[in-house]
């Protein structure tokens, strides 16, 4: 049995870039679209994988990362249905891709302007926490009135004396609407402010699609006394790569208990690490 | 009764409906059944209702279930939309004309800045999930402010007003007491020193002890802080104890309005009478 070209039939993927077209014109705001049911279960990243299969083209060269890795399960599989369903080449390079598929991280490697990054989202609305209703927190957006986001904020100083938020912090796009930027570290959030690339973030299960344009404002929510800060990882070197200022994993040496870092951008360590063999080789 | 430029909250001919109306019940003086429509079956919950509120008094709304107190103190905080009528805050110069008129937005704002609500039901009124001082913050962030510090000194000062020991501030309100957590919607709503305070049966559902204390206190905030209030009440014991002016309400409409001692003395309508002599 033949398959349409990147598995969506033509009518949905117009739809789909139809809504784009949309979140990208109003920059954080969360656009309602149809999500289409995909070979893999809602939750897994099947707003992402609408996005990248509705955008995609022959010439593209496509990028899947989850966590950081290009080699872990749920990249591998979307990246192979990806590929089966459009032939086209895949990358791990950051810099060689034109469409990346990311899961809970934004590549070190700084986007270009022909680059579109594709965020997986659990759950795009930043009030959700302190407002059931969707009815009421789409007059809340209407009304710019995010109270609530800071509430959450508010009560984790309350609590535990700093904000404890790692993950899916949230953040003013174009000084108009508070974006929950998918589940990225905080380290993340500054590389969204003003950067060269074109930022969608789709979320499958709750259908819908928001959007960060090239060279927007984006600034992460605080407080003139608590201002944002990022993971603090400056006195910390990556175990594998010597590398540091990035984001890294901690983990536990099974043998000796010892707490050790790991660059958690696998392609980017392996560029490095390349870069510093060559450099090694011709010396 | 204060001079005309002492008035902070003017209401003009408000009215709420709950249906469409038909050609018979848009005839003003067309005799519902109790405040329905027989033909239509329109529900005329507020109709035609104007009074002053007065800078520094407390003015009481009494009546009986169903006779349009907490629609009127709804549309007030605009929880609901008026069908028909005005709305003026001559204080607040940031607004001209009616305020039904202006943007949600807007109308946010005038929440934050200008008025604080106290519900009969204090679900309505705070987050249960989140700390005391948090909740009384969430009013201060509404309006703007973005400073921890000065937030949480605030918070302070109001729950000590109103009697809520500071070790408890980190607590939700969902393991208080319903007096307590009273108390905490009272700090909140006064949290930004409102010039208008509206209650809505307050002490609805607290024994009488508790009762007592949150009247006290309210009587001791109109005293220090000299806001206006609107109370919001069945229970003419309340309205005596609190409230300079009264208003009576039945079936939607202002039946009787005027000083407190002479409603409660010299009631002119038979249903006023009836309520008056049912305390005796």
């Amino acid at each position: 049995m033949s398959q349409n070209f990147a598995f969506l039939d033509e009518h949905s993927k117009k739809e789909i870039r139809r809504k784009t077209l949309k979140a990208i014109a109003v920059p954080g705001y969360q656009v309602p679209f149809a999500s289409r049911e995909l070979p893999i279960a809602r939750g897994w990243g099947t707003g992402g994988l609408q996005l990248t299969l509705s955008l995609i083209g022959r010439e593209d060269i496509l990028k899947v990362i989850d966590q950081g890795s290009d080699e872990s399960v749920n990249a591998v599989n979307i990246r192979n249905l990806v590929q089966n369903t459009t032939g086209v080449a895949e990358t791990i390079h950051t810099s060689e891709a034109t469409l990346i598929q990311s899961r809970h991280r934004i590549p070190e490697v700084p986007l270009k302007p022909f680059q579109i990054l594709v965020l997986q989202v659990p759950q795009p609305e930043p009030l959700r926490a302190v407002e059931s209703s969707e009815r009421k927190t789409k007059m809340l957006h209407g009304d710019k009135e995010y109270s609530g986001a800071f509430i959450k904020l508010f009560e984790q100083i309350m609590k535990f004396g700093h904000i404890t938020d790692d993950a899916d912090y949230p953040v003013m796009v174009n000084d108009r609407y508070v974006m929950a930027p998918s589940p990225i570290p905080r380290f993340d959030n500054p590389k969204m402010n003003y950067n060269e690339g074109l930022i969608l973030l789709g979320a499958g299960r709750e259908k819908k699609i928001h959007a960060v344009p090239p060279y927007t404002k984006v600034e992460s929510l605080a407080f003139e006394d608590y201002p944002f800060e990022v993971e603090d990882f400056d006195d910390k070197v990556c175990r594998e790569s010597g590398l540091s200022g990035v984001y890294m994993d901690e983990l536990q040496d099974e043998k000796t208990g010892e707490t050790y870092y790991v660059t958690n951008d696998t392609s980017y360590m392996l560029e490095k690490l390349n870069e510093e063999a060559v450099q090694h080789a011709g010396k | 009764m204060p001079a005309n430029d002492d008035v902070v909250l003017s209401i003009r001919d408000l009215s709420k409906q709950f249906g469409r109306g038909c050609e018979y019940c848009s005839d003003e003086n067309y005799e519902l059944q109790k405040n329905m429509c027989p033909h239509c079956h329109t529900v005329y919950a507020v109709r035609n209702t104007s009074f002053d509120l007065y800078k520094g008094e407390i003015l009481g709304i009494v009546g009986e279930s169903g006779s349009g107190k907490s629609t009127l103190m709804k549309m007030l905080y605009f929880d609901q939309d008026a069908t028909s009528g005005n709305y003026n805050l001559p204080e607040d110069l940031t607004v001209k004309g009616n305020v039904f008129n202006v943007s949600s937005q807007k109308k946010r704002q005038i929440r934050n800045e200008q008025l604080g609500m106290v519900y009969q039901n204090p679900i309505l009124g705070l987050k249960m999930d989140f700390s005391s001082v948090t909740n009384i913050a969430e009013k201060l962030i509404a309006s703007g402010n973005r400073n921890v510090g000065e937030m949480t000194d605030r918070a302070d000062h109001f729950l000590e007003k109103v009697n809520i020991a500071l070790n408890r501030k980190y607590e939700a309100p969902k393991n208080f007491s319903g007096g307590m957590q009273q108390r905490v919607q009272i700090a909140k709503a006064l949290s930004n020193y409102p010039p208008i305070l509206l209650l809505d049966e307050v002490t609805t559902g607290l024994d009488l002890s508790v009762q007592a204390d949150v009247l006290e206190l309210i009587k001791e905030i109109q005293r220090d802080m000299g806001v206006s209030m609107i109370v919001v009440s069945h229970d003419l014991a309340i309205i005596r104890m609190l409230c300079d002016r009264t208003m009576v309400m039945l079936d939607g409409e202002v039946i009787e309005h005027g000083i407190t001692d002479q409603i409660l003395e010299d009631p002119q309508h038979k249903y006023t009478q009836q309520l008056v002599y049912s305390i005796l």
